[in-house]
């Protein structure tokens, strides 16, 4: 059995958990166990462990601690936070827009949207997978609809002009910060976010759903009698604080690592679009630090990602052969990018230039050896 | 210059990127100017064969539908190196 990649490449899918959340985990789950409802001793424990993951987040990401909400997962503050902006404007309107780019869990809670009568329809993007604030503003027309923004791309890494597509249209936004949340500040302009913590190196199993004061937002969904009205169940505090505890170590330490991160993708960028027939895909300066995405023509992807990780490197793809529905990905089609030979790097904190020149070495062989087998 | 293929390729059941192998491998089959039509079911093909035209200078004309209503992408050969 192989024991994992020896190189991960992939914290754009999950990132490793943050020694910072490591430690507080194991403490907050001796501590951390009754229900924070409850008015006995361990109950107020856990009510202030609760309490302290709230405010520590809100502070890392810029809101009030009012404003936050775990949830069980990102999808969950996903969904929550999109229908819930329509359900606070149903008066107005059923209509939802979203960027063409947005993550399937976007897409989801829009056609289940449709599915009870709403309307969902996707804007399209640029060659970078960038949403131009005039063609929002042009959908919107005399509706009233509510708009479904990404802060940055998830696949390619192009960061989205919220705060443009914001004020052009004046609709409601709903923001899916999950890419970037703790890496970058969030953007202005938004009504409801989400986020996801084991995109930051926190636990997985909390995502982050931020309402703003004053912002129309109603539970889509059947309610609970908790302490916070917009969440049901009873909350993961350990991981909440764990998460808390990887959001603030990360905010501290961004500068350095998004420095960092962004000299090696300018390397992986360079080195990879020297190989024939490579499309290097997404804003090469308004993106993502961590994250960069190419296509290799002719390639197989799943023959790609195998064959790396037979080398030590964990990659992913958004070829359709990788896929678990088998359809390519929706991102790199509405870009017009190539949906074959796709290969996505996203870099861990630690990450070293060591790590990405051996990528480096090792891609150029591989590709030329899986368009060898194709007997081009 | 007209719009219908000199020739057709036969790419039904292949799955992405043979239908792209399979267009690089015979453009050279019609002359400059002329249209190859790539007759494909697999999904990545409707993206990939527009890009492919992109990144290697031929011209995407299109897509219309074979007989048994696959969808057939039509390439028109340039004189760019292929």
């Amino acid at each position: 059995m192989s024991t994992g990649p020896a190189v991960y490449l992939d914290t754009a899918s999950s990132e490793p958990l943050h020694p910072a959340a490591q430690a507080v985990l194991e403490q907050a789950l001796a501590r951390g166990y009754a229900d924070p409802r409850r008015l006995h001793g361990p109950a107020r424990d856990a009510r202030i462990l609760l309490d302290n993951a709230r405010e520590v987040t809100a502070e890392a990401l810029g809101v009030r601690p009012d404003e936050v909400s775990f949830t069980p997962s990102g999808t969950h503050a996903v969904h929550l936070g999109v229908l819930g902006l329509l359900a606070g404007h149903a008066r107005r309107g059923r209509r939802l827009l979203a960027s063409a780019v947005e993550h399937s869990s976007v897409m989801h809670a829009g056609r289940w949207h449709a599915g009870r009568g709403g309307s969902f329809d996707t804007l399209p993007v640029d060659r970078t997978g960038r949403l131009d604030p005039a063609t929002a503003s042009e959908a919107v027309a005399d509706d009233e609809p509510v708009i479904a923004v990404q802060s940055a791309n998830h696949e390619v890494g192009t960061l989205q002009p919220v705060a443009e597509i914001a004020g052009a249209t004046g609709a409601p936004v709903f923001l899916d910060a999950c890419a970037s949340a703790g890496r970058l500040p969030l953007p202005d302009g938004w009504a409801v976010a989400a986020a996801s913590a084991h995109k930051w190196g926190g636990p997985a199993g909390v995502g982050v759903l931020l309402v703003r004061k004053g912002a129309r937002w109603r539970n889509p969904f059947p309610g609970d009698d908790r302490v916070d009205e917009r969440t049901t169940g009873m909350e993961n505090v350990p991981a909440a604080l764990a998460a808390a505890a990887a959001l603030q170590a990360v905010v501290a330490e961004r500068e350095e690592v998004n420095a960092r991160q962004s000299v090696l993708v300018d390397r992986l960028r360079a080195g990879v679009a020297a190989i024939a027939d490579t499309e290097v895909v997404g804003d090469p300066v308004a993106r993502l630090p961590h994250l960069v995405t190419f296509s290799f023509l002719y390639v197989d992807g799943e023959a790609i990602v195998t064959e790396l990780d037979r080398r030590g490197f964990g990659v992913a793809s958004g070829s359709a052969c990788t896929a678990s529905t088998l359809e390519p990905s929706h991102v790199l089609a509405a870009m017009g990018a190539l949906t074959h030979g796709n290969v996505r790097v996203s870099l861990t904190r630690t990450t070293s230039g060591a790590d990405v020149d051996r990528l480096l070495a090792a891609l150029p062989e591989v590709v030329h050896r899986i368009r060898e087998e194709a007997r081009l | 210059m007209t719009d219908l293929p000199a020739r057709e390729l036969d790419c039904r059941g292949m799955l992405c990127p043979r239908p792209v192998i399979e267009l690089a491998r015979r453009i050279d089959s019609v002359p400059v100017g002329s249209i190859l039509g790539v007759v494909a079911d697999d999904t990545a093909a409707a993206y990939d064969i527009a890009a492919w035209c992109r990144m290697r200078g031929q011209e995407y004309v299109g897509v219309d539908a074979a007989a048994d209503g696959v969808p057939r992408y039509l390439v028109r050969r340039t004189d760019a190196p292929t």
